[in-house]
């Protein structure tokens, strides 16, 4: 019955877009019966979970289905839950927010399109994440894939749109191709398609399902040496889009690793060290990349490298704690995980939501455009500056307690006595330290540069905060930030019971035995409350005896905006420091004589992963494979040929494997 | 007897922060030859900011004013690195580095706008070396937690911080060692930046600061004195292991051991000079090695 809910839920999502198309272009008719439906499928969907969490028990649903080797079968566990909630609360807020950021009257074009497209992502995902057969997951997943691909190009006029999505393209299909292999494994070992535990599995082929899991649901969730197509996708597509991929889509990625780690055997300790290694490089170079970026969109987009980096260390933990049948690492590890794939979805959603008010109101995406925001969009500005807090990790917000989470797991696990397992802990934990700093500095960056000072260019001379329907959507996440940071017990149990479907865990080590959330609570709420109050206390002194002036400058008359610094100068110290991986491409032109002329400098960071590693990589590749283009002259009647020999020789192979 | 615990204790965090700032400035002026400041000037100075008028620039915004105010609450709030905590939860050490971040969140964000470009730079070192300091600072507090199988500060300074000293000593020098470095370039001390100059620009902390007045820079100097208190108040804890059971003296060997700390920083400041700055990353990555071998002595 329950599972019935779900299932209508993502039947609406994915006609959502549909009745649009009966309507005329300029007609906002089919964008609200769009958010309409997304709105209702979201409410019975968390009416849906709501019981799931309250029951403790599953929701299943089985029905037949014509795919051979596959089955409607659906089962709604506490895991698939937590994931389901961001995949449906997240999208509904997005489509609200379309419908002024993306209004169809402006955007006749594409509208129509993008609405068709959203929906159908929504639903892909919401299919792969209650699908408890091989078949259907995979079914889900491509219909998410390609959606999204839509998606990211609905700006398909741009050049630098269909450049990016093509590269998505490429990157999912080199995806899809490890996930179908790893699905074929797990039919060979089970000889049915059907998700379930896989406890007797021997080594060999457990590790090459977690490895072809890892690398197919790696490149979706961008782990660093896979993330190429992330960073231009992100900035790429509308800005509520962005928010939908980076707040829900690539978490479907962390979903596929975790269900498949909790289908296999028992791990060895050195899959959890590899995912440790793999989270510690995510998460230390996806915020260095970060930092080098000037255009706001592609810098959020990194950073979602790195918080996709803070979950795999948390995932980590927890294998180490299956490794090691130490249930309370299990429980911190992956709470910490799943914790921080809510929290990067708030306030990854809110701040690609209001940097998409910033780019509404100001028409580009150049930080060191931008500049004195504060004044002009206030709403706006104290929106991003609560999701550049909280994604920092600060107390008193939502990002702090799953990276405390983490870090105990981390500092558990670290106080072990055997060296093979202690010392990648001990490194995570400073790497997840260093990921903190960092992301500080890039975010007072992002938030000094575009909202503080001076205006820097005209850009910014008639922004204003946008209407409601911009606005409310950013409300409502940002208010999740401050509930989740003020009182994380309130989702301890839907964490614990997720938790469990990973493995059993006793109730000794639940998370409210092993967390100090009351603690939190009650820091937290001091906190507020002192800086409120110390706030309020230093207002009343500055009542009196203030004066306004000029910015010091030394006794330079005439300081001007200009002269600020900038956010790639802020950078330049670290951008320097990470020149190792970074690869800067610096623009700069000799200064010559006392009275020099005007001069240009200008430095960039590209993605050195794709244009260093990857691209080179390809181009000998496929130097080499030119060798072969005799065989593909172009000639149709050649081609019908090949397709014949094929046939025949498939078909004596089939004779030979299956004599009659 | 307890209420005149916390009494004791919210007096010792709340008024000797100021006198270290004091002991440091003494020290250097008896180095130099010279008097120096009164032992209780910052306490004169803070109070006379109070009640002084302030000056704001038109370029700034309420970030300006909040920042000296969540920065002075966030180190308020600061879990105090004794055997003694008021308070003391699992993961109190991991709020203690977090509360230092948030501070330093909004004290460069206040910096960010004024719109100055030097308040820019010393925003951009702060940020950079306060990031590189991190590791540090967390790899010094694994080594502690894997030597007292907890997360909690005053587990890990707590009583059985002696045997401690005993069982692994090297890994406690090596925790101090990192540790220091990190109180100096947290707090901007000599070799890190050099507290004296004003409007130079080789200044980190100073410069941020260059636009505050009144009120707002009196939270700001109070701020940074229990900053130097707090980072300060876990070297000397680790450095005085003992506990002797009379409340009072453990008081009294505490406020010594800070007293002395910052003695010590005022030698160092007398007898080096500040570093280059392209040279601070690689002292600061130095700390974070040492923490990984007091990792891999602390048995």
């Amino acid at each position: 019955m329950i599972a019935w809910f779900v299932l209508v839920a993502i039947g609406l999502v994915a006609a959502s877009g549909v009745p649009g198309l009966f309507f005329a272009r300029s007609s906002s008719a089919g964008e609200r019966i769009a958010v309409g439906m997304l709105s209702s499928a979201a409410a019975l969907a968390l009416f849906a979970i709501g019981h799931v969490v309250i029951s403790g028990a599953a929701a299943e649903l089985s029905l037949s289905w014509a795919v051979p080797g596959g089955a409607l079968s659906i089962r709604i566990d506490a895991l698939a839950a937590f994931f389901l909630v961001p995949i449906f609360a997240i999208s509904a807020l997005g489509a609200i927010y379309g419908l002024e950021y993306w209004a169809q009257a402006q955007q006749q074009q594409n509208g129509r399109r993008l609405r068709l497209v959203y929906g159908l992502i929504v639903a892909g995902l919401a299919i792969t994440t209650v699908a408890a057969n091989g078949m259907l997951f995979l079914a889900g997943w491509e219909v998410m894939t390609l959606a999204a691909f839509v998606a990211i190009g609905t700006e398909d006029h741009l050049p630098g749109t269909r450049a990016a999505s093509y590269l998505y393209l490429v990157a999912t299909r080199v995806g899809t191709l490890c996930l179908f292999a790893m699905f074929a494994l797990i039919y060979g070992s089970t000889r049915s398609f059907a998700l379930v535990h896989m406890d007797w599995l021997t080594p060999g082929p457990a590790t090459a399902i977690f490895v072809l899991g890892l690398l197919g649901f790696g490149i979706k969730a961008g782990v660093m040496p896979l993330h190429i197509w992330l960073p231009s996708a992100h900035a790429a597509a509308p800005s509520h889009v962005s928010a939908l991929m980076s707040g829900v889509l690539i978490k479907i990625g962390i979903y596929g690793l975790v269900r498949t780690l909790s289908l296999l055997p028992t791990p060895p300790v050195w899959w959890a060290v590899l995912l440790l290694s793999l989270g510690g490089v995510s998460g230390v170079l996806g915020v260095a990349f970060a930092i080098g970026q000037h255009d706001i969109k592609r810098l959020l987009a990194y950073h979602s490298i790195e918080n996709i980096g803070i979950i795999l260390l948390g995932i980590g933990v927890a294998v180490l704690g299956r490794a090691l049948h130490r249930p309370e690492l299990v429980v911190l590890g992956l709470a910490g995980g799943l914790l921080h794939v809510w929290n990067h979805g708030l306030f990854k959603g809110l701040l690609f939501l209001s940097a998409g008010a910033v780019i509404h109101a100001c028409h580009t995406r150049e930080i060191d455009q931008l500049g004195g925001l504060l004044p002009k969009m206030p709403r706006t500005s104290i929106l991003f500056l609560i999701g550049a807090v909280a994604i920092c990790g600060l107390p008193p917000l939502n990002g702090f307690v799953s990276e405390l989470l983490v870090y105990l797991g981390l500092f558990d696990a670290a106080r072990s006595s055997q060296a093979e397992v202690w010392l990648a802990p001990s490194l995570a934990a400073a790497a997840l330290a260093l990921i903190g700093g960092l992301a500080l500095a890039c975010f007072v960056k992002v938030f000094g540069a575009a909202f503080l000072g001076h205006r820097r260019s005209n850009h910014s001379a008639a922004a204003h905060d946008g209407g409601g329907l911009l606005l409310a959507p950013m409300g409502v996440l940002a208010a999740c930030c401050m509930v989740i940071g003020l009182a994380p017990a309130t989702i301890a149990r839907f964490l614990n019971l997720a938790v469990a479907v990973f493995g059993p865990v006793p109730t000794s080590s639940s998370l409210q035995a092993l967390a100090p959330f009351s603690y939190l609570s009650l820091a937290s709420a001091i906190l507020l409350a002192c800086a409120l109050g110390g706030g309020a206390l230093l207002a009343r002194r500055l009542q009196s005896g203030t004066s306004a002036g000029l910015t010091w400058d030394c006794g330079y008359v005439a300081p001007g905006k200009r002269m600020q610094y900038s956010s790639s100068s802020f950078a330049e110290m670290l951008v320097g420091l990470f020149q190792w991986a970074l690869r800067p491409k610096v623009h700069r032109e000799r200064v010559p004589g006392f009275f020099p002329r005007p001069t240009r400098f200008a430095s960039q960071v590209d993605d050195a992963v794709l244009d260093q590693l990857l691209r080179p990589a390809i181009a000998s590749v496929g130097g080499w494979l030119n060798r072969l283009r005799w065989l593909q002259p172009g000639s149709l009647n050649l081609y019908l040929l090949y397709v014949v020999f094929a046939l025949v020789l498939g078909l004596v192979w089939a004779r030979g494997v299956h004599p009659q | 007897m307890k209420l005149l615990q916390i009494a004791t204790q919210l007096a010792v965090a709340l008024l000797l922060p100021p006198l270290l700032l004091g002991v440091i400035v003494k020290v250097k002026a008896f180095f130099a030859g010279r008097v120096g400041a009164p032992l209780l000037q910052l306490y004169r100075d803070v109070w006379k900011l109070w009640r002084k008028g302030s000056v704001f620039s038109t370029t700034t915004t309420w970030v300006f004013k909040a920042g000296p105010v969540v920065n002075l609450v966030a180190v308020l709030l600061m879990p105090l690195g004794t055997h003694r905590a008021l308070l003391s939860f699992a993961g109190d050490a991991i709020l203690f580095a977090y509360l230092l971040a948030l501070g330093r969140f909004f004290t460069i964000v206040a910096a960010l706008d004024t719109g100055s470009s030097f308040e820019g730079m010393g925003a951009a070192r702060e940020a950079t070396f306060s990031a590189l300091a991190e590791p540090g600072l967390f790899l010094g507090l694994m080594a502690l937690a894997r030597k007292s199988g907890s997360v909690s500060l005053s587990q890990m300074l707590g009583p059985k911080l002696l045997d401690a000293w005993f069982d692994s000593g090297g890994a406690l020098v090596l925790v101090i060692a990192s540790f220091f470095v990190v109180l100096l370039a947290e707090n901007s001390r000599i070799p890190f930046d050099d507290p004296n100059t004003h409007l130079e620009l080789t200044m980190i902390h100073e410069v941020m600061v260059l636009d505050h007045s009144g009120p707002a820079l009196g939270m700001i100097l109070y701020g940074a004195a229990l900053k130097l208190f707090l980072l300060g108040a876990l070297i000397a804890r680790l450095v005085t292991p003992i506990s002797t059971g009379n409340p009072w003296l453990d008081w009294l060997v505490f406020v010594v051991a800070m007293v002395g700390l910052s003695g010590l920083v005022g030698i160092v400041e007398s007898t080096m000079a500040r570093l280059r700055l392209l040279h601070l990353p690689r002292l600061l990555v130095a700390a974070s090695i040492i923490s990984v071998f007091a990792i891999i002595l602390a048995r």
